[in-house]
């Protein structure tokens, strides 16, 4: 904070390399901010994203789920799929989006289209290598123990790859969100990423900074309150913190 | 219950090449029996007795337990591993009752069961650990005692105590004999260390390699528990030592250069903590 206040008090009023309104000072982004919550824009964006999000998100992981189930299942479509998914899944979601906008219109259903798939690839990836890592000695002692079948992927074989799973959602969720973010400024719906447009558009620039923070606390806290927690919980548990 | 193993052969065939691994190994093992497989390294070992368990289908000959032929691996047959294959995300005691919840035990008396079998293996304090908190001994103490309330008639145990430390594994073979007395299981135990299959069986079985094939039975008749100090036990122990030491020879030569020679570079002459280590 106190580092943004110097940058903007040296680089505008004294050096003069920057105008006031290519570079925000603090106090006015601030302002902006409280500005954008009094008057209930910024809630009703935040809720309107965060309902798509988890709308999109959701999506995501039951395709990709079911894609990542699929692929361990049959061979066959291993050997000729998982190369097709990991370039699909280097692809930046967002380069969908005209794909998305001849199949449902500039709507809803086309950035739900683009989060979903951002991450479902993702997601797919880490439950399909996440199975495949569990070591098969841990199955094997299993079967020695009279467990089969279904028992054997509930009792073994899941609680075996959750953490390489939880980190696909992770993973997952941070392509969800920026596929979110890109998806709303692009086709400008009600949501943050609308907002951050409007703000460009009227060359406020405290508001387009105003409403980054809020995207950056609120990626964070997801990840870190959410995910993190899981995450820790079982690294600890299984003691992959040591050494 | 006996446990016959008849006419047994494996064979893998992969991309790569054919491996004839067992070739018409036959074993009858009564109730209660302590036997040692021993043998070189890659002579089968650990294949038979996957095979015993049903985790390998046998390419020919089956195994029979009680009369009736083994149809894939079960509960009837516990086994351990050099590796404890105790799971990480599980407590102490939810790994020890692992088999009675997936045989539908109810859980009060899945519980008492469980800490019935750690207080054997001395264990009751760290009921509430997770695995990564135990040392190598500790683990495989935790492992036995989960194949042990399975209450199946017979035990696998493949090269269990391998790789721990010398001083614990000492512990862990006195206290093994001590349970197998208890519980009156058929311990059917794969090593590769001479000593440590004398100390423990009833019967050793000495295998060949290339293919894995049944050699030699010695049977052990000396009084329990034995001590590694015992002059019987040491006499023993060299009688098997020449058996296998042919057997190594022999494997060494078909995988080394052909100027290699046991007598200079001894292997299994020099007696020292772990005989036979090197095999
Ligand atoms: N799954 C497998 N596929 C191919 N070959 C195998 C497999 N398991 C064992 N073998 C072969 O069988 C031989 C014996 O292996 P193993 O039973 O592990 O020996 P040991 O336990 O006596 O050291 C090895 O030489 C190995 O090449
Ligand atoms: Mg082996």
């Amino acid at each position: 904070m106190t580092i943004w206040e110097l940058v903007y008090r040296i680089g505008v009023d004294y050096l003069e390399i920057w105008k006031s309104y290519t570079f925000p000072s603090p106090f006015a982004v601030i302002k902006t901010l409280f500005g954008l919550i009094g008057d209930n824009t910024l809630g009703i964006a935040v809720l309107a994203s965060m309902k798509r999000i988890i709308v999109g998100y959701s999506i995501s992981i039951v395709i990709g789920v079911i894609i990542g189930l699929t692929i361990v299942r049959y061979k066959y479509l291993d050997e000729n799929f998982s190369a097709l998914i990991l370039g699909l899944q280097t692809l930046p979601s967002i380069c969908w989006l005209p794909f998305a906008i001849l199949w449902y219109g500039l709507g809803e259903g086309a950035i739900m289209f683009v989060i979903a798939i951002g991450s479902t690839f993702a997601i797919s990836i880490a439950i399909e290598s996440g199975i495949k890592n569990v070591p098969p000695l841990y199955i094997r002692a299993a079967k020695t123990m009279g467990a089969s079948g279904i028992k054997i992927y509930w009792n073994v074989i899941i609680p075996a790859s959750l953490p390489s799973v939880i980190s696909g959602l992770k993973q997952g969720w941070s392509f969800a969100w920026r596929a979110l973010m890109a998806g709303e400024m692009l086709t400008a719906t009600v949501g943050l990423g609308q907002v951050l447009m409007v703000g460009r558009d009227l060359a406020d620039i405290s508001q387009v900074m105003a409403v980054m923070v809020v995207i950056i606390v609120l990626g964070l806290a997801v990840d870190k309150i959410i995910f993190g927690r899981i995450e820790a919980n079982i690294r600890t548990k299984w003691g992959l913190d040591r050494g | 219950m006996s446990l016959i193993v008849e006419n047994v052969s494996k064979r893998f065939d992969t991309k790569h090449k054919k491996t004839h691994t067992l070739d018409r190994v036959s074993l009858e093992f009564k109730k209660g029996e302590f036997i040692c497989l021993l043998g070189p390294s890659g002579c089968g070992k650990s294949t038979l007795l996957n095979v015993i368990a049903g985790l390998e289908k046998a390419t020919e000959g089956r195994i029979l337990l009680g009369g009736k032929e083994v149809k894939g691996a079960g509960s009837d047959r516990a086994m351990m591993f050099q590796e404890s294959a105790l799971f990480p995300w599980l407590r102490v005691i939810d790994n020890v009752e692992f088999g009675m919840k997936m045989a539908g035990v109810p859980k009060e008396e899945r519980r008492e069961k469980a800490l019935k079998y750690l207080k054997m293996v001395h264990l009751t304090k760290f009921q509430n650990s997770y695995v990564h908190e135990l040392s190598g001994g500790m683990r495989q103490r935790v492992a036995l005692a989960r194949a042990l309330t399975l209450d199946s008639d017979v035990l696998l145990m493949d090269e269990p105590f391998a790789a721990l430390d010398s001083q614990t594994k000492n512990i862990l073979q006195l206290e093994l004999q001590q349970i197998w007395w208890e519980t009156k299981k058929t311990i059917i135990f794969v090593t590769h260390n001479v000593e440590e299959a004398v100390l423990l069986a009833d019967r050793v079985i000495v295998m060949a390699a290339n293919p894995g094939r049944v050699k030699k039975e010695f049977k052990i008749q000396l009084a329990r528990p034995r001590l590694l100090e015992n002059v019987d036990l040491v006499y023993m122990v060299a009688e098997i030592m020449k058996e296998l030491k042919e057997e190594v020879e022999k494997v060494a030569k078909a995988e080394y250069d052909s100027d290699w020679n046991i007598e200079k570079d001894t292997v299994l002459s020099n007696t020292s903590d772990d005989m036979g280590i090197g095999l």
